[in-house]
């Protein structure tokens, strides 16, 4: 074996690095001062085409990879909502033409595709997410580039974010008015599993926060990693805990394995029922009814909701997409927003994005679970909040129901027992 | 036993006539990186470039540890998410100014910078931290499974779970690592704007320069005496052994390499990208980094570079086209490349180049050696 030199490429190297050294220094561009304060700084020129007869919107939905199952419903209950308008003449005259990306269930594919559809095919608003994750890796983009996001998914709230739209329940719409209808039914203690992230851990410390002013015990907090599905030990600590009721966070596969082995362990729902907020008609089917049934979920929407608007919905999308197919919380968010996206705009006359977020507040839409209204501040939007029962023909029906539309109040300032959670 | 001359005489036959082919090679990458890419791509697309770019980088690290010293490592999500996180953390500090905390903490935990937070405040701190956190861990991780004599499946195995192991305790610490949600929403990348498109461009210059120093200190390696040592290790450890050599220490050097150039392209990842999850550091991902690499050649110097640029570039843009079919595209395309090419895209152009060569001088021996371990 020989040992050689290489003064030629090092030579190479070393000049190559000088000349990259000099062209970053002459590349950059503003700084900024050390506190970096300013999020909404947004630099970006919108490139929105409306001179035409079309406008284009974006619909960033997980049609691959995990979250796929949940996501691609949401998906075709926009397309629904996209061919409804357009069928009723567009918005302000112009007719809608959809840009579809896969967020491929992963933060940094939706921060990426939101990116394409605002830069390269200048949409006029994105339409879409699902997951936590996916929402923060997302809010930059939009935030940076000065562009609509319309989030149909309820979720752990503390964000107001003035390029998002919260379609979906914040906290005070579905977390809250569970545990008000808990202690109306006299519930003393609860017990608390939830899938390890950040809905269920922020749910759960508000959760507490509501129990220790209210008087109920809290004698577990578990979590599970998503995916997880085996839930032996936790049901056993469920059942020696022997609480009033148990608070279900859990999301996805895991509530299957939950349910299983909660009914194998002989807990029924009549004696200690379980609260879901993440279970809904899609997933019910999933989990089979006999082992949910008579359980209790908290949304703003099922597909038994007794109006004309739900009727016709339902009605429509069974026959765009099949007979067998259910209408869910998250696909009605979705439905609306697309609807509520062109209430704003044709009250502002404008695609822009600063005038369609000065003309939101107030806009309503007659949705399938009823009237909603934009709150302009915040910008989510006031819904009436169901608690439901699991029936034996695996939909959801309204046992309870908030007085009207509850307003939005993602920070949850207007409860007392909440200072100190934000 | 002759496979392990034949390789490295080959090798050396190849190198010392084509250190100029190389070198125009080398000069051709940085005229395309620095020149032509800024000025036909959008601002977008240059960022998008940039990314790419940053997974490469990983890339050239397995290139070295598994092409070259058959070390199979399905973990280097570890040290990606390592420099990552890292580098995040220090934008987290930078953001929340002297003495602030991070939004998220003060949102979903108790308001207070953990201790181990704290030296990221230092942007120097964190650049030598960077390099120091993954070399270490790689170091005595690869010290003590090489000395014990753990290879081929088993440490595979191992790697693989160390990375399911890291994105199970990211998610799990919440508080302090922001779970599954990650850390996002950087401002400013050392003082510098991230939402101003020239300071994006600047990002990417950074790098190119990055990926193209890592080319060339791993042809360095590669041709080095330690190389040789390397692929000799990777062919016969035990040969190696009684020639009076340790090969533990050579597989450990090169998985300390690898690990490094792995956390170097995840701390540039983030400014690029702007967030860092637990789901870009887990097994799903750490695998995806072996895919580019396998499919571009692995035992090659620029197959694991531009495999893994393709690669990453292929399902963005098929995935543009075809949103709800792409994934079938990509499963057709490794399928075939595994089934027809299982030496990467590169093994094309060396059988190509051989059938030329056998044309002009018939009897030249051809042995399939390379990729004979993985």
């Amino acid at each position: 074996m020989r040992l050689r030199t290489h003064a030629g490429t090092r030579s190479l190297g070393v000049l190559s690095i000088a000349a990259l050294a000099v062209t970053a220094l002459t590349a950059c561009g503003a700084q900024v001062d050390a506190a970096g304060a300013d999020p909404s700084a947004g630099t970006a020129d919108s490139c929105v085409d409306t001179s035409g007869d079309t406008v284009r919107i974006g619909f960033l939905n997980s049609l691959s990879g995990t979250m796929a199952i949940s996501e691609q419903t949401v998906h075709d209950s926009l397309q629904l909502a996209a061919a409804e308008i357009n069928a009723d003449g567009g918005v302000l005259g112009k007719q809608l033409e959809v840009v579809t990306e896969d967020g491929q269930s992963e933060p940094t594919v939706f921060a990426e595709k939101a990116t394409k559809l605002i830069t390269s095919d200048c949409v006029a608003a994105v339409f879409g997410g699902w997951t936590s994750a996916s929402r923060k890796a997302m809010l930059p983009v939009f935030e940076s580039n000065d562009s609509l996001l319309f989030y149909p998914v309820q979720y752990e709230g503390l964000e107001a974010s003035p390029n998002i739209f919260y379609t979906g329940a914040t906290t005070n719409q579905q977390i809250v008015p569970a545990l008000d209808y808990l202690a109306e039914q006299g519930v003393e203690s609860l017990f608390l599993v939830g899938s390890d992230y950040v809905f269920p851990r922020t749910a759960n410390k508000i959760i507490n926060a509501y129990a220790e002013a209210h008087g109920i015990e809290v004698l577990g907090e578990e979590y599970a990693p998503l995916g997880h599905t085996d839930f032996s030990t936790i049901v056993n600590k469920v059942r020696s805990a022997d609480a009033d009721a148990v608070f279900n966070t859990l999301n996805g596969d895991s509530n299957v394995a939950f349910f299983k082995e909660y009914s194998n362990a002989g807990l029924a729902a009549d004696e200690m029922p379980v609260l879901s907020v993440s279970i809904a008609e899609e997933e019910i089917g999933g989990i089979g009814v006999e082992n949910v049934e008579g359980q209790l979920t908290a949304w703003n929407y099922y597909q038994t909701v007794d109006t004309p608007e739900n009727a016709a919905f339902v009605e429509a999308f069974k026959a765009e997409y099949g007979e067998d197919r259910v209408t869910s919380d998250p696909m009605e968010a979705a439905y609306d927003s697309l609807h509520l996206w062109k209430g704003m705009v044709e009250k502002a006359g404008s695609f822009a994005v600063a005038d369609v977020q000065e003309a939101a507040d107030g806009v309503s839409f007659d949705a399938p679970e009823g009237t909603v209204t934009v709150d302009g501040d915040n910008h989510h939007i006031a819904k009436t909040a169901l608690i439901g029962r699991i029936g034996a023909d695996g939909l959801i029906h309204t046992e309870w129901s908030s007085d009207g539309p509850i307003e939005p109040d993602p920070f949850l300032e207007g409860y007392d027992w909440a200072d100190g959670l934000s | 036993m002759t496979t392990t001359h034949r390789t490295t005489d080959r090798l050396a036959a190849l190198l010392r006539p084509g250190r100029s082919r190389a070198l125009a090679g080398f000069a051709l990458a940085a005229v395309v990186l620095f020149a032509v890419a800024p000025l036909l791509l959008s601002p977008f697309r240059l960022s998008l470039l940039a990314k790419f770019l940053c997974l490469a980088m990983v890339a050239v690290g397995i290139g070295l540890a598994w092409g070259r010293g058959g070390l199979l490592t399905l973990g280097q999500g570890v040290y990606f998410g390592l420099g990552a996180y890292l580098m995040a953390m220090h934008l987290k500090l930078a953001d929340a100014g002297p003495g602030g905390v991070p939004d998220f903490m003060s949102l979903y935990g108790t308001g207070e910078v953990p201790w181990w937070w704290e030296p990221l405040r230092s942007p120097v701190a964190t650049i030598l931290l960077i390099a120091l956190v993954p070399a270490l861990l790689a170091g005595l991780l690869g010290w003590a499974v090489f000395t014990r004599r753990v290879r081929g499946a088993y440490f595979a195995i191992l790697s693989q779970a160390l990375a399911a192991a890291f994105a199970i305790l990211l998610i799990g610490q919440q508080q302090t690592t922001g779970g599954t949600n990650g850390l996002n929403g950087f401002r400013a990348f050392f003082g510098y704007d991230l939402t101003d498109p020239v300071n994006q461009r600047m990002l990417y210059l950074v790098a190119a320069g990055a990926l193209l120093a890592m080319v060339l200190v791993a042809r360095q390696l590669m041709v080095s005496r330690f190389g040789e040592l390397l692929v000799a290790v990777r062919d016969g450890e035990d040969r190696v052994r009684f020639l009076g050599y340790d090969p533990a220490l050579v597989k450990t050097v090169a998985y300390v390499v690898a690990a490094v150039m792995a956390a170097v392209g995840g701390a540039l990842f983030v400014p690029v990208v702007g967030i860092i999850s637990p789901a870009d550091v887990g097994v799903v991902p750490s695998i995806g980094f072996l895919v580019g690499v396998a499919i571009g050649g692995r035992a090659t110097l620029l197959g694991p570079v531009l495999g893994s640029i393709a690669v990453s570039w292929a399902q963005t843009s098929i995935s543009e086209q075809f949103p709800s079919g792409w994934i079938y595209f990509q499963g057709a395309l490794f399928i075939g490349v595994v089934a027809f090419l299982p030496g990467g895209l590169a093994s094309l152009v060396r059988r190509r180049r051989r059938r030329s060569a056998a044309r002009s001088a018939p009897p030249a021996p051809v042995t399939q050696t390379e990729g004979s371990t993985p």
